[in-house]
């Protein structure tokens, strides 16, 4: 296979060689236990509080608000959980129908048990109506979780807004910012957020390693139950080399940030616009106004995305599909197909998502031969000849 | 990541029989766009001999569809219509060295695609699911009949509802047809056995049912149950009735007529006797 051009950076990205190198010490020499009463292995605590202050810092907020987690996935069933047992009384939760499973699977969990759950719909473009988000805030609403960008299509919701209509309420807002840094702003002085969930391998740093930020003075019953670690928060020993790579992957995105989106955003944007020019009949999924720098979902019509996948992989070119077949369930996409997106559509779409270490000469090649793949499947499916024939 | 063999990625990669047959007397479609996948399959075929001439495919579909496709076209050139009204799906999988289990679908349109252009070469209408006489859809999300249902158990031996999916697409979507594919199951499987095993085994005591009842419930149905938060009790076995109480999340649960068909009336028929029904006691 030829040289990797990994376009697929929403579903994990490369660790950074500044994050392995700060890293390493942790598996080589450093080995301890940092709940241990020797210094070999409790002077290791300091390093995690320095890790802490960190991730802090991408959040504007203080130590004491960061809990460390093992991934995305444990700080959004943390901050649901967490929040739903401090307040057993109230039974409601709201979330919209283009939540990352993370947060979907577990509310489907959660109405079998009991809870009632309203998911908020979305327009063609994926967007939100605040409207209908204020109404259906109920008495006993315990939490509203919504996501801060789309994995799929990398439409932003407007955090800041929804973060008013629900505080206006006294209802606890968590949102799953997974897709977020980097790319968006996680300041909470100014996002009134009060629970943020990060996952480490979407940001540079390795998998297994993940955040929530809970502000302070928000209820919160621990999800895992074990050991006095994370001030009693979370149980277990920590992940100290991970959460050493996290301290330092935050710290490269609040220095590259600026020029990361800039560069991110046109790497996006001349992917887009070679792929209009060139190839007939597709269609930018998304919400063009509000969207993160990093994500392209385009679909196109008439053909099959895991055969395209399959041929993209041929050149070692990696993206990833909403498509039914790629799913392992023969679904597609519940983010495109909750947007309304025409089925043809759907099954056709292909999501590139970018990072720091991509370059334009990727993009580049992309664009040679992407309009071969799909002219070649096109030329082979029936649905292309009838909408031929009939222009 | 799909685990395809090598030639499925050989016909992925190079289709043999792309296109459309010029002049071609028989056409067979299958699939549709809303559903990922659709195949028009056309055939040359000689009036004289009934044999086919040649055999060309459009598919809109995933590496396993087209692969399908174009294996299928690679079979029944030089064949009669009467030997290739023979092909199964089985065949066209077999063919391919096997298909991931979630992709025998694929292997079904083609078998249905080359139905339809020999009923349409005989003249005949293609067999239309939905308007198959006296058929009736059983899941509503892909269009798929019961008849095609009990064929694709029946050909392919399927005894799960998962299975099936993967055949048929059935139940794929929203999941409210389960139950119904689950009594087709049931019945077909019913059929298939009764002539086939002559010497089927000696029937069960009561004393042996009801300790295989129990063991089966314990071993195959609680654990599932108590995943969930509830749990089942057996009141009593009465010949093949087997009477059973739902207790914890599980007792006045909506859905609890369903757990019950789907789950415990299913491992009951497949580790103790075909034949059992479960009744559940409701106080």
């Amino acid at each position: 296979m030829s040289q990797i051009i990994y376009l697929d950076n929403n579903a994990t990205t490369a660790v950074a060689p500044e994050v392995l190198e700060a890293m390493l010490p942790y598996y080589r020499q450093a080995y301890g236990n940092p709940s241990s009463m020797h210094s070999f292995g409790g002077e290791l605590a300091h390093d995690i509080e320095q890790a802490r202050e960190k991730v802090a810092a991408l959040f504007n907020a203080q130590n004491t608000e960061i809990l460390f987690t093992s991934c995305g996935t444990e700080s959004d069933n943390a901050a649901i959980r967490g929040v739903l047992e401090a307040y057993p009384e109230k039974r409601h939760i709201i979330i919209t129908r283009v939540e990352h499973r993370a947060v979907l699977s577990l509310c489907h969990h959660l109405e079998n048990r009991g809870y009632r759950v309203t998911y908020l719909s979305v327009d063609r473009q994926g967007r939100l109506d605040l409207e209908q988000l204020r109404l259906a805030i109920q008495p006993d609403t315990a939490l509203v979780s919504i996501m801060y960008a789309n994995n799929e299509t990398g439409t932003v919701f407007p955090v800041d807004k929804i973060a008013e209509v629900v505080k206006e309420r006294g209802v606890i807002f968590h949102t799953d910012a997974v897709q977020a840094p980097g790319k968006l702003s996680l300041d909470t002085q100014r996002l009134h957020a009060d629970l943020i969930s990060i996952s480490g391998h979407k940001l540079h740093a390795p998998k297994g390693v993940g955040a929530l930020f809970i502000r302070r003075g928000t209820r919160f019953v621990p999800f895992l139950i074990g050991g006095h670690q994370e001030n009693g928060r979370r149980g277990g020993t920590e992940n100290v080399a991970g959460v050493v790579g996290l301290g330092r992957a935050c710290e490269l995105v609040l220095e590259h940030q600026s020029r990361e989106r800039e560069h991110l955003g046109r790497l996006r944007d001349r992917l887009e616009q070679g792929i209009v020019r060139q190839i007939p009949e597709v269609l930018i999924n998304g919400d063009p106004e509000h969207r993160t720098a990093s994500t392209s979902n385009v679909s196109f019509s008439y053909i099959e995305g895991e055969a395209i996948l399959l041929k993209l992989n041929e050149y070692g070119i990696c993206a990833s599909s909403g498509s039914a077949c790629t799913s392992g369930s023969l679904e597609p996409s519940h983010v495109l197909r909750a947007m309304g997106t025409p089925f043809t559509a759907i099954h056709g779409s292909i999501r590139f998502s970018f990072s720091r270490y991509n370059t334009e000469a990727e993009v580049d090649r992309v664009l040679e031969i992407l309009p071969k793949i799909i002219s070649g499947l096109r030329d082979m499916s029936p649905f292309w000849t009838q909408f031929k024939k009939k222009k | 990541m799909w685990d395809y063999t090598d030639k499925v990625k050989k016909h992925f990669f190079e289709p043999h029989n792309v296109g459309e047959v010029l002049d071609p007397n028989a056409v067979g479609e299958a699939g549709s766009l809303v559903c990922g996948d659709a195949l028009k399959l056309s055939l040359k075929v000689d009036p004289k001999t009934e044999k086919i001439m040649d055999a060309k495919f459009k598919t809109f579909g995933c590496g396993s569809a087209i692969a399908s496709s174009s294996v299928l076209t690679d079979m029944v050139i030089g064949k009669t219509l009467e030997e290739a009204a023979r092909i199964t799906n089985r065949d066209i999988a077999d063919e391919l060295g096997g298909l991931p289990q979630e992709k025998m679908h694929c292997s079904v349109m083609g078998m249905e695609a080359l139905e339809a252009a020999i009923a349409n070469y005989r003249g005949q209408a293609a067999p239309k699911a939905e308007e198959e006489e006296g058929a009736e859809v059983v899941c509503k999300c892909f269009g798929v009949t019961d008849r095609k249902i009990e064929r694709a158990v029946r050909e392919n031996n399927l005894s799960s509802i998962e299975e099936v999916t993967n055949y048929t697409k059935a139940g794929g979507a929203c999941g409210s047809c389960h139950w119904k594919i689950d009594e087709i199951i049931q019945r077909v499987r019913e059929t298939m056995n009764a002539p086939r095993s002559p010497e089927s085994p000696k029937p069960l005591t009561n004393l042996k049912r009801m300790q295989l009842v129990q063991e089966t419930l314990d071993r195959e149905v609680r654990p599932e149950l108590r995943k969930d938060g509830g749990d089942l009790e057996l009141v009593d076995v009465d010949g093949k009735l087997v009477k059973v109480r739902l207790l914890g999340m599980c007792s006045g649960c909506q859905v609890a007529d369903f757990t019950l068909k789907a789950l415990v009336g299913r491992k009951l028929r497949e580790f103790v006797e075909p034949d059992i029904v479960v009744e559940e006691i409701r106080e």
